[in-house]
């Protein structure tokens, strides 16, 4: 696509890294021979996923125009980069940071990227990397070249692969660490990045750093390994190590890691990690992507089992230089500050300066110096502010940002002094935007705007809620203000749903002829302790109904909380049942002759998904008994989740697993069969609906029905409350996924 | 320098806002994409009215990308051309000068945005997005400048007119036309 592209490899051959250079050439030689269709493309989509280059929405070479289902003819016909994926089609790139850490350099040349690949805009994401949307994969080298130049990789930042290892944005300069993470988590990143020990997974693989156990830090909990910093006296001096958690993940059905270890020594951690890795490469399901993630083997194996089989393969492995000799460079103690900072001692009176630095600056542990959070709203950046930001941090910081995990960029190590002139800077460059960490800085993951499995559009959503509590930002109550929310724009749980207070993920129903957007609210997440506690859904609401959800829930806390109570004490204290009646009336969906905003998304005028509506009496009344079935269902994992809430475990894996039968009987019922025995419903779901793949999922493929048939197949057996959880997000899932198939099923007979 | 070799000619008409909605540009950039507005394959739409002094809204296409664009804080119609068109640089220029125009020109009579918003075609910018081809350097513009003169000289037909050039060399080639 660049007239540029033959010259980037001679012009930075001598800045590249050999190694680096060597895998990009390799890179480009395959998109050559996939061009020549001497690659098969599902081979040739693997190796582009494992070097970051993406597919995005539209990639199939069709888009509902709002009229109709367009299909759009690229120069290059139907050669594709990957089943189901057109070669001209543009692409998302994504650039891995270890740890977030980036330099001025690095943001000049993401900007450069920015601007001559992609949209202009750099996107940064909910495991601190950058995202570039709308790449034409024969740019990728070039592009991969120039960020090689500058020492990035963009290896394994998709695929099966160990992606961006992340950690605590404020670490180093945490008042409540044990101590810094930050060499650790870029020694343990670099030492398996390109590992033959992982090379061989079924599923992508997460890691993550936490300087502290109790603050959000780097969401320990929620990865396949996490690692706390822990310091333990061992012969009477202080020993540095890790407490060891795996198998947490969040994705469709969310998973508490396992403690591993309560502390391992810091020589440790890369070995134990490498064996982790190998016992998964080994050991972990590799058919069924559904089942594959690390989570799955630990739940599988039991604990007790995962650590034998770990420290057998621990013993087995070949000593490794790289597992120590990184810790000979690690300073036991804070290094000093270069120079004494000055403290300063009062500030302008300038009510926007004092707004900002009220939750945009920490008070680093290093007396006179803060870190400085660069709000980003929807993670976007556009090229001339990462400029501005590299000019920015090369006068007042170290020259060492971090992207975080909630979308924004920290500057460290800036003086506090400094602070109004940094502000001033900020502020003339666009972002200098407050309420760093609060109601109005709200984490979306790209949703309908740019990814192929988004069901509702997370950022239009963001950016609507943005707009409206910015409005009311200096009347909103200190704790409401403090909330978090966070959006996903479908179940995967990329924009960190689960650990919001509000949560929100799409999906979407029927009514009459339509499909409308929804969002499924998600209440009571823990993002403190390392994400220590999932939020569950009590009910899926219209889009275009979730700002009133938001106040509702804002009303309910502001009037209701008792002092000092937290939103997640709050929603346990009234409990569920509340939550779900306080927005009840908002479940419905009005006509479309009397509200038609309803049925299209946030920010997108396009009429939602009217490519699936179907026509005919018939089908409408077939419609609405399956929808008020499917309504008698809700009601029932709702129950259930009531029921697990006081305890009665058992009676609400009971009521879960009804729900599915009564939903897969309801779907059942569409095809033309009345079944009421669970054994006949089971039967007859497989046969008709699974294995004809009617039910599949276009990519999480039979994922949902495999739930409907762990849950009967597990009806009797005795099961864990954390299993029964799991059952309770399942069934609502599987919920989910019975609307889903209802509205291909319409679609295929309107074709 | 080889001024053939130089593509991705973007060209920005500036506008002048009264008090029309920005966003208003994403339900008409979605009906361009069904009325087949352009000579580009048409994509997607995008927004970035959240970025502040950022791309706005765009209209994703193969070809090429057109956005009501505030980089800079200064908003205006941009013709941002991706695949390479060949010829001298002079026709390069005048079809993406064109492109721009003529999608102002759409833009001014779209019913959300007449009477509020009015693009100068007089008045505008030539980014050259490629650093590596093209960039921000004086052999580039002394390159370069003798063919853009002679563009807004004899395309355009400004006798008098003030050329500047972006000073950062991080930044794009890129030059700004003024009527004198």
């Amino acid at each position: 696509m660049k007239a540029s592209n033959p010259y980037w490899k001679e012009a930075l051959a001598e800045r590249m890294p050999q190694k680096l250079a060597g895998e990009i050439d390799t890179f480009e030689t395959d998109i050559a021979l996939r061009k020549q269709g001497k690659i098969d493309e599902r081979v040739f989509g693997e190796t582009r996923l494992r070097r970051g280059a993406y597919g995005q929405r539209y990639d199939s070479g069709q888009r509902f125009d709002g009229r109709t289902v367009r299909k759009l003819t690229y120069p290059c016909g139907d050669l594709t980069k990957g089943p189901h994926t057109l070669w001209d089609a543009p692409g998302m790139q994504r650039i891995k940071v270890p740890f977030g850490r980036v330099t001025p350099e690095q943001l000049e040349v993401v900007a450069e990227l920015a601007e001559e690949y992609s949209t202009g805009v750099a996107h940064v994401t909910t495991r601190q990397d950058f995202q570039l949307h709308f790449v034409h994969i024969e740019d990728t080298p070039s592009l991969m070249r120039r960020l090689a130049a500058v020492g990035v990789t963009t290896r394994e930042a998709c695929g099966n692969t160990v992606r961006n290892v992340t950690a605590c944005p404020i670490a180093g300069v945490c008042r409540t660490q044990a101590f810094d993470v930050t060499p650790y988590a870029k020694a343990l990143a670099y030492f398996l990045l390109g590992h033959p020990d992982t090379q061989e997974f079924g599923r992508k693989f997460k890691i993550a750093f936490s300087g502290c156990q109790d603050e959000a830090c780097g969401l320990a909990q929620m990865h396949d390994i996490g690692a706390v910093a822990a310091i333990r006296e061992v012969d009477g001096r202080p020993k540095r190590g890790f407490k060891l958690l795996v198998g947490g993940g969040l994705g469709t059905v969310p998973h508490q890691a396992k403690l591993f270890a309560e502390f391992i020594p810091e020589e440790e951690l890369l070995p134990v990690a490498q064996a982790i890795c190998r016992v998964f490469a080994r050991l972990g399901e590799k058919k069924n992507r559904n089942t594959a993630r690390l989570k799955f083997l630990v739940a599988k194996l039991g604990i007790e089992e995962f650590r034998r089989l770990v420290s057998e393969e621990r013993a087995k492995l070949a000593p490794d230089a790289r597992w120590t000799e990184y810790l000979k460079d690690i300073p036991g103690e804070d290094p000093p500050a270069e120079e004494p900072a000055l403290i300063a001692i009062g500030s302008p009176a300038n009510g926007e300066f004092e707004r900002w630095k009220a939750f945009n600056v920490y008070r680093q542990r290093q007396s006179g110096f803060a870190a400085v959070t660069v709000t980003l709203p929807l993670g976007d950046i556009s090229a001339a502010q990462l400029r501005a930001l590299a000019d920015i941090a090369r006068r007042y910081g170290r020259e060492d940002l971090r992207l975080t995990v909630e979308q924004n960029i920290v500057l460290r190590w800036v003086k506090e002094a400094d602070l109004p002139a940094l502000h001033a800077e900020l502020k003339a460059a666009g972002l200098g935007e407050p309420g760093a960490g609060t109601i109005t800085d709200i984490t979306a993951c790209p949703g309908t705007d740019t990814c192929k499995l988004g069901i509702a559009s997370s950022r239009g959503l963001a950016a609507e809620l943005r707009r409206r509590l910015f409005e009311r930002d200096s009347n909103l109550d200190a704790a409401v203000r403090g909330l978090r929310i966070k959006i996903s724009g479908c179940f995967n749980s990329c924009g960190h749903h689960h650990l919001a207070d509000l949560g929100f993920y799409g999906v979407s129903r029927n009514k009459d002829a339509y499909t409308v957007p929804h969002f499924q609210v998600v209440i009571g997440g823990q993002w403190r302790g390392n994400g220590a506690a999932y939020g569950l859904a009590i009910g899926a609401v219209p889009s275009k109904r979730i700002p009133v959800v938001v106040d509702r829930f804002a009303e309910l806390y502001r009037s209701g909380r008792m002092e000092g109570e937290s939103f997640q004490a709050y929603v346990t204290r009234i409990g569920k049942a509340a939550c779900k009646s306080a927005i009840e009336d908002l479940l419905e969906i009005p006509p479309h002759d009397e509200e038609p905003s309803y049925y299209s998304d946030w920010g997108d005028p396009r009429e939602f998904t009217t490519g699936d509506r179907s026509t005919g009496e018939g089908a409408g009344m077939l419609v609405s008994r399956f929808d008020f079935r499917m309504a008698a269902c809700e009601r029932e994992v709702f129950d259930a989740q009531l029921q697990f809430d006081k305890g009665a475990v058992e009676q609400a894996a009971s009521t879960a697993l009804q729900a599915m039968l009564a939903a897969a009987a309801a779907l059942l019922e569409l095809e033309g069969v009345t079944v009421d025995a669970p054994e006949r419903i089971v039967a007859e779901f497989r046969a008709r609906l699974y294995d004809t793949q009617l039910f599949w999922d276009p990519f999480a493929h039979g994922k949902f029905g495999q739930y409907f048939f762990q849950a009967y197949a597990e009806a009797r057996a005795q099961k864990t409350p954390e299993r029964v959880r799991r059952l309770i997000e399942e069934s609502q899932l599987f919920l989910e996924a019975c609307y889903a198939c209802r509205t291909r099923m319409a679609a295929a007979v309107k074709s | 320098m080889n001024t053939e070799r130089i593509e991705h000619i973007c060209v920005k008409i500036f506008a002048d806002w009264n008090g029309a909605n920005a966003e208003a540009a994403v339900p008409v950039f979605h009906r361009w994409i069904q009325e087949d507005a352009c000579e580009e394959l048409l994509i997607d739409v995008v927004e970035y009215l959240h970025v502040e002094g950022g791309p706005g809204v765009i209209l994703v296409g193969h070809e090429a990308n057109y956005s009501l664009d505030f980089a800079g804080n200064r908003p205006g119609i941009l013709y941002n051309r991706k695949t390479a068109v060949g010829g001298r640089f002079s026709a390069k220029l005048t079809q993406a000068y064109e492109a721009a125009k003529g999608a102002a020109a759409r833009l001014e009579k779209e019913p959300e945005f007449e009477g509020r918003v009015r693009f100068d075609p007089r008045s505008f910018a030539i980014i050259v997005n490629d650093r590596l081809l093209a960039p921000n350097t004086d052999d580039t513009w002394g390159a370069l400048r003798p063919e853009i003169e002679q563009f807004v000289r004899e395309f355009v037909g400004l006798s008098a007119f003030t050329l500047r050039r972006s000073e950062d060399p991080r930044e794009r080639f890129a030059v700004e036309v003024r009527p004198a």
